[in-house]
């Protein structure tokens, strides 16, 4: 596989929302609007690379039957890590997404990687990984982080183009789930005609 | 009273799966079948009873005591893998065919946000419940995350019995499988929403 | 590959890894410790800037508390040329919609409210939110209101604030809080005047 393809399988390919369906807390939870929404997807994306470029290092030195133990507690380091620094330098955006950071550490596509690819592969490849994966990760939020927000408040980006209130219900959170529903469909129409 | 309160705002009001997206991948996952779906809800309700037990006093006489909260995610996250190891070993004991039926869920449990969310919420956030905001104590600790994951179990066992149904209805292709779940998710999310303000 | 598991590889190995990470993590909270706190004053320090008329003392370092009927509020003094200004009172209400609400409420030396800034709230989003100025002006018409005289609570219940569509609760407990704040600067008002 080429260095290229590792990176660009997690966007469509394997994008680990709309295909893999992992992950889907954050996703629903995090994205009212598309700012929320791909910072959240940036600091998985930042975890990801982390934690998978560490692990495909020490993979081989760890014993069978504590290796998700291991895998788990190396990524709650690096996820506090992330949590320090967004809390430092970013406290704004740390309150929005609040109880989200820290449940990185829960999310199945950072211990889902570690196990099925940084494991077996080299330190770069899965950097690499983690790079598109977090990438697909991100994009996927931030799209439905931006329709969303364009149906729910009238805005994009925070910049408001609607004067007024919009469909209230996709702030909301039953907004969440249909709005992704849809989503998924256009994707997998989406990716049908193009294979 | 208290405790109803309690009780009431962490099943319906603050439904953790409808309301706060926690543990949504086992119930997008496992909530094909009500059986699985209830088998599914009783181990995460056992998981999150016990583990928050652990886990609030671990915060209590270790992590505060030595200044070192910092270190809430990684401890929690730790006594919670170590349980539902545990949980698996007595399962596939005592209850092979629900041990088959929960198949490769059983470890996800560990990643099911719920649980350590359960465990965080518990020992960060302030709650009022009607009357002067305060952390909670073991007791009331205990109750929310007992009714938080009865919270849990009712809609994934609700979901489940939808699901169910859909599977005899006519659904366009391309919304088959997760999608349509999804939008089901939603009205049903719209109707817990109902009873916002409740508390 | 994996190596052979067993019971002491296993625990040697657990035990380097939390060892290992909890090193790791006290040296990045010793770092980030720092940068944490002025994050946190410079966002006190913004609702602050907000709520008072211009100052140049530090208020977030000259902060002192009042009692309120057995509760313990923050007050910000505000002070230009050695004379007091006004005051930036942290106050808070729990009959908000989704819970506690608190916010930050200045008032000047006469006992107007001078502006006020939402500090956290669980409100709806799209619904009760709007008590943040980004959201709707909702806030703005308690500017210039002296609670002495001005009753402050809703329409519905007979007072002067136009409450927010459709989110009367989350504008009556935004009113609670003011009105909590209001209560503080009494407290306030009462011990310098014994002081005097």
């Amino acid at each position: 596989m080429s260095k290229l393809s590792i990176v660009t399988k997690g966007i469509i390919k394997e994008n680990p929302i709309l295909v893999l369906l992992l992950g889907t807390c954050p996703t629903l939870g995090t994205t009212t609007s598309a700012i929320n929404g791909m910072g959240m997807g940036l600091a998985t994306t930042a975890v990801l690379i982390l934690s998978n470029m560490f692990i495909s290092m020490i993979a081989g030195y760890i014993p069978a039957k504590v290796r998700i133990p291991s895998y788990i507690v190396v990524i709650a380091a690096f996820v506090t890590i992330v949590q320090f620094i967004m809390q430092a330098y970013m406290p704004s955006l740390y309150a929005t997404l609040g109880l989200f950071i820290p449940l990185i550490v829960v999310n199945c596509i950072v211990l889902g990687r570690a196990e099925a690819f940084a494991s077996k592969n080299n330190v770069l490849d899965s950097g690499l990984d983690g790079l598109g994966m977090g990438l697909g990760f991100t994009c996927a939020l931030t799209v439905l982080g931006l329709v969303r927000e364009i149906l729910g408040s009238g805005s994009a980006f925070g910049h408001k183009f609607i004067d007024g209130d919009g469909i209230l219900i996709f702030v909301l959170a039953p907004g969440a789930f249909i709005a992704l529903a849809y989503i998924m469909v256009l994707f997998n129409k989406f990716k049908s005609k193009i294979s | 009273m208290e405790y109803i309160i309690i009780i009431i705002s962490a099943v319906f009001v603050n439904n953790i799966l409808l309301s706060q997206f926690l543990g949504i991948c086992p119930f997008l996952g496992v909530s094909n079948k009500v059986n699985t779906a209830v088998g599914m809800s009783g181990a995460v309700c056992f998981v999150i009873g016990v583990s928050t037990f652990f886990t609030y006093l671990l915060n209590k006489y270790l992590l505060v005591p030595l200044g070192i909260e910092f270190m809430q995610t990684v401890a929690f996250i730790v006594v919670i893998a170590a349980l539902v190891q545990m949980v698996e070993i007595i399962l596939k004991k005592i209850s092979p065919s629900l041990y088959q039926a929960l198949g490769i869920y059983l470890p996800l449990i560990t990643t099911n946000c719920a649980v350590l969310g359960v465990a965080l919420i518990v020992v960060t956030k302030e709650f009022s419940f009607g009357g002067e905001p305060h952390m909670m104590n073991l007791a009331e600790s205990m109750v929310y995350a007992v009714s938080t994951a009865l919270g849990y179990g009712l809609a994934m066992i609700l979901f489940a019995g939808m699901r169910e149904q859909l599977e005899l209805s006519d659904v366009p292709e391309s919304f088959k499988g997760i999608p349509i779940a999804l939008v089901t998710a939603g009205i049903l999310a719209t109707a817990f929403m109902g009873f916002s303000g409740l508390v | 590959m994996a190596k052979e598991s067993n019971f002491k590889n296993m625990t040697l190995c657990m035990f380097v890894i939390c060892f290992a990470a909890s090193a790791l993590l006290s040296v990045v909270y010793v770092i980030t410790k720092d940068p944490i706190e002025q994050a946190n004053i410079a966002k006190t320090n913004s609702s602050i800037a907000i709520v008072v008329p211009e100052f140049d003392n530090r208020p977030s370092e000259e902060m002192f508390t009042v009692n309120v009927a057995g509760k313990e509020v923050n007050v910000y003094p505000a002070v230009k040329d050695g004379k007091t200004v006004g005051y930036a009172i942290e106050s808070s209400s729990n009959k908000g919609f989704g819970g506690k609400m608190t916010i930050m409420v200045g008032f000047s030396e006469d006992g107007k409210i001078y502006n006020t800034s939402v500090i956290s709230h669980a409100e709806t989003p799209g619904l009760g939110d709007k008590i943040d100025k980004k959201k709707s002006g909702f806030s703005l018409q308690f500017n210039g209101m002296d609670p002495a005289t001005a009753d402050i609570s809703v329409k519905k219940d007979g007072g002067e604030i136009d409450a927010i569509t459709a989110s009367t609760i989350s504008s009556r407990a935004f009113c609670d809080a003011v009105l909590n704040a209001y209560a503080a600067f009494k407290e306030i008002k009462k011990e310098e005047s014994c002081n005097e």
